[in-house]
């Protein structure tokens, strides 16, 4: 238990500190936002009613983008055999991974996701829905997306391969995040059935994902 | 038993290969003979009352639907044998599979939305099934993209199997989630509790080209695995080739003297 908090902690503060990396995630969602008006033009009535779906988006390119730093700097370094030779379980050591990433990388999105929400014209319920989800809907884009994190690491080869296997597994994420939201601003949905359903992506994922990337890396890494 | 014991058997790619090689034009001959029927068949079968001649469209479009799915799940199959088993021919099974599957997703696609035209009045609606068959596509293309980028065929093929069954867990996921979304499409009219609604002058053609595609794809599934077989053969044979040229450069006199000996030699 310890060695996984202090793996935790470990991941956490190299993501913090210079060279991690972690907030130009937030940057980059900043410029997705900022260029949405760019593109359907400056209408606030426009820009209100999209508003849910380009946070969402942004949120998961976003995620998207920082997932490369999952497993890419401890492959470089050797960490990552230590880590996979260790006495840990190598399961609950993705799991810790991904926890430790999702914490520095995806919670800065959510925290910003108040200050986007008044560029884009959105009224207070519709900025704490649009939170809401995507506090519940960002593990499962974490946890999904650190299967694809791990086949990339082994087969050298991140980036765009990482983007094609990753984007077809999160659209349920983003069909329930968007459902929920727009059904918390506008209805006539209640709020409670699609943002239950993506709880139970994010949970499902929290179960599939670690188990997945660590079958990759243990047949992966030689 | 007898069939792990068939299995193990199959485990050399020479008795998978000369066995194959029997099997294969008795295969093609009897998916000849039961296309050439259920084309025939759906050729007079009688047009619908609403939907005029385009209803033969089905008969083609239905079982493309159905091998999209099916061949997923024979890879899945195949990765299992990979990550489980290590099965040294499931991986070959997955890698042939997967170009066909993409092609009868791709074909199921184009006839639908072909079917779609005069039906619906338009070739592409964001629509439940249609949406959920093109994110199959997508995955298909993403497993194929992940096989070419990966030079080292072991290290491809156990990074493809973990991606297969993730897809395996997921498309069920996707499928609903993407019902839930918009949906347009019939609801399943052939497989369904209380018995099929589809008339039996339509329902005999399609399970003749049904029967008929699926053969279509047994077919060509073990003709692209000796393929394969043949090709990571020619592969280990260039490999080997390789590494004797440059043992002998290295080991005896520069390339060029070596060639010019040889030539000696042959004069």
């Amino acid at each position: 238990m310890s060695a996984l908090a202090a793996l935790i902690r470990r991941d956490i503060r190299i993501a913090l500190r210079v060279g991690g990396g972690a907030l130009i995630g937030v940057l980059f969602f900043l410029t997705v936002t900022v260029l949405m008006p760019f593109a359907v033009g400056p209408d606030l009535a426009l820009l209100s009613r999209l508003g849910p779906a380009i946070l969402w988006l942004g949120a998961l390119l976003a995620s998207l983008l920082t997932l490369d730093r999952l497993f890419t700097a401890d492959h470089e370094d050797g960490s990552l055999d230590l880590i996979a030779m260790s006495r840990t379980p190598l399961e609950l050591a993705c799991a810790a991974k991904a926890l430790a990433h999702w914490i520095a990388a995806g919670l800065p999105l959510i925290v910003a996701t108040p200050v986007l929400g008044l560029l884009l014209n959105l009224d207070g319920t519709a900025t704490l829905a649009v939170a809401a989800t995507l506090l519940a809907g960002t593990p499962a884009l974490t946890f999904t997306g650190m299967i694809g994190a791990a086949l990339a690491v082994t087969l050298h080869r991140g980036g765009l391969l990482l983007a094609v296997l990753v984007l077809p597994l999160s659209i349920p994420v983003l069909i329930f995040g968007v459902a929920a939201s727009q059904a918390a601003i506008s209805g006539p949905l209640p709020f409670g059935t699609p943002f239950s359903i993506l709880c139970a992506l994010s949970l499902a994922s929290l179960v599939i994902g670690p188990f997945a990337a660590a079958a990759s890396l243990r047949h992966g890494l030689d | 038993m007898k069939l792990t014991e068939t299995l193990t058997d199959l485990a050399n790619p020479t008795r998978f290969l000369a066995l194959t090689a029997r099997i294969l034009p008795w295969l093609a001959a009897a998916t000849a003979i039961l296309l050439a029927i259920g084309l025939y068949q759906s050729a007079v079968a009688p047009d619908d009352y609403q939907q005029g001649a385009t209803v033969k469209i089905m008969f083609v479009h239905v079982p493309n639907a159905w091998l999209s799915m099916f061949v997923w799940s024979v890879m899945s199959v195949a990765a299992l044998g990979t990550l489980v088993w290590r099965h040294p021919l499931a991986d070959v099974a997955a890698k042939a599979a997967a170009p066909i599957g993409a092609a009868f997703t791709f074909l199921a696609l184009v006839t639908g939305s072909l079917w779609g035209r005069p039906m619906w009045g338009t070739y592409w609606e964001w629509d439940a099934r249609l949406t959920s068959v093109l994110i199959l596509f997508l995955m298909y293309l993403g497993l194929i993209a992940l096989w070419r980028a990966v030079e080292d065929p072991s290290r491809a093929a156990r990074a493809a199997a973990v991606l297969t069954l993730v897809g395996a867990i997921n498309i069920p996921i996707i499928k609903f989630s993407v019902d839930w979304w918009n949906t347009l499409h019939q609801p399943a009219s052939v497989l369904r509790m209380g018995g099929s609604t589809l008339d039996k002058a339509f329902l005999w053609p399609l399970l003749v080209m049904a029967i008929a595609f699926s053969l279509l794809f047994i077919t060509l599934h073990l003709a692209a695995m000796r393929n394969e077989i043949l090709r990571r053969r020619v592969r280990s044979l260039q490999m080997m080739q390789a590494s004797r040229v440059s043992f002998t450069t290295e080991a005896g006199a520069g390339p060029r003297e070596a060639g010019a000996s040889k030539e000696i030699g042959a004069a």
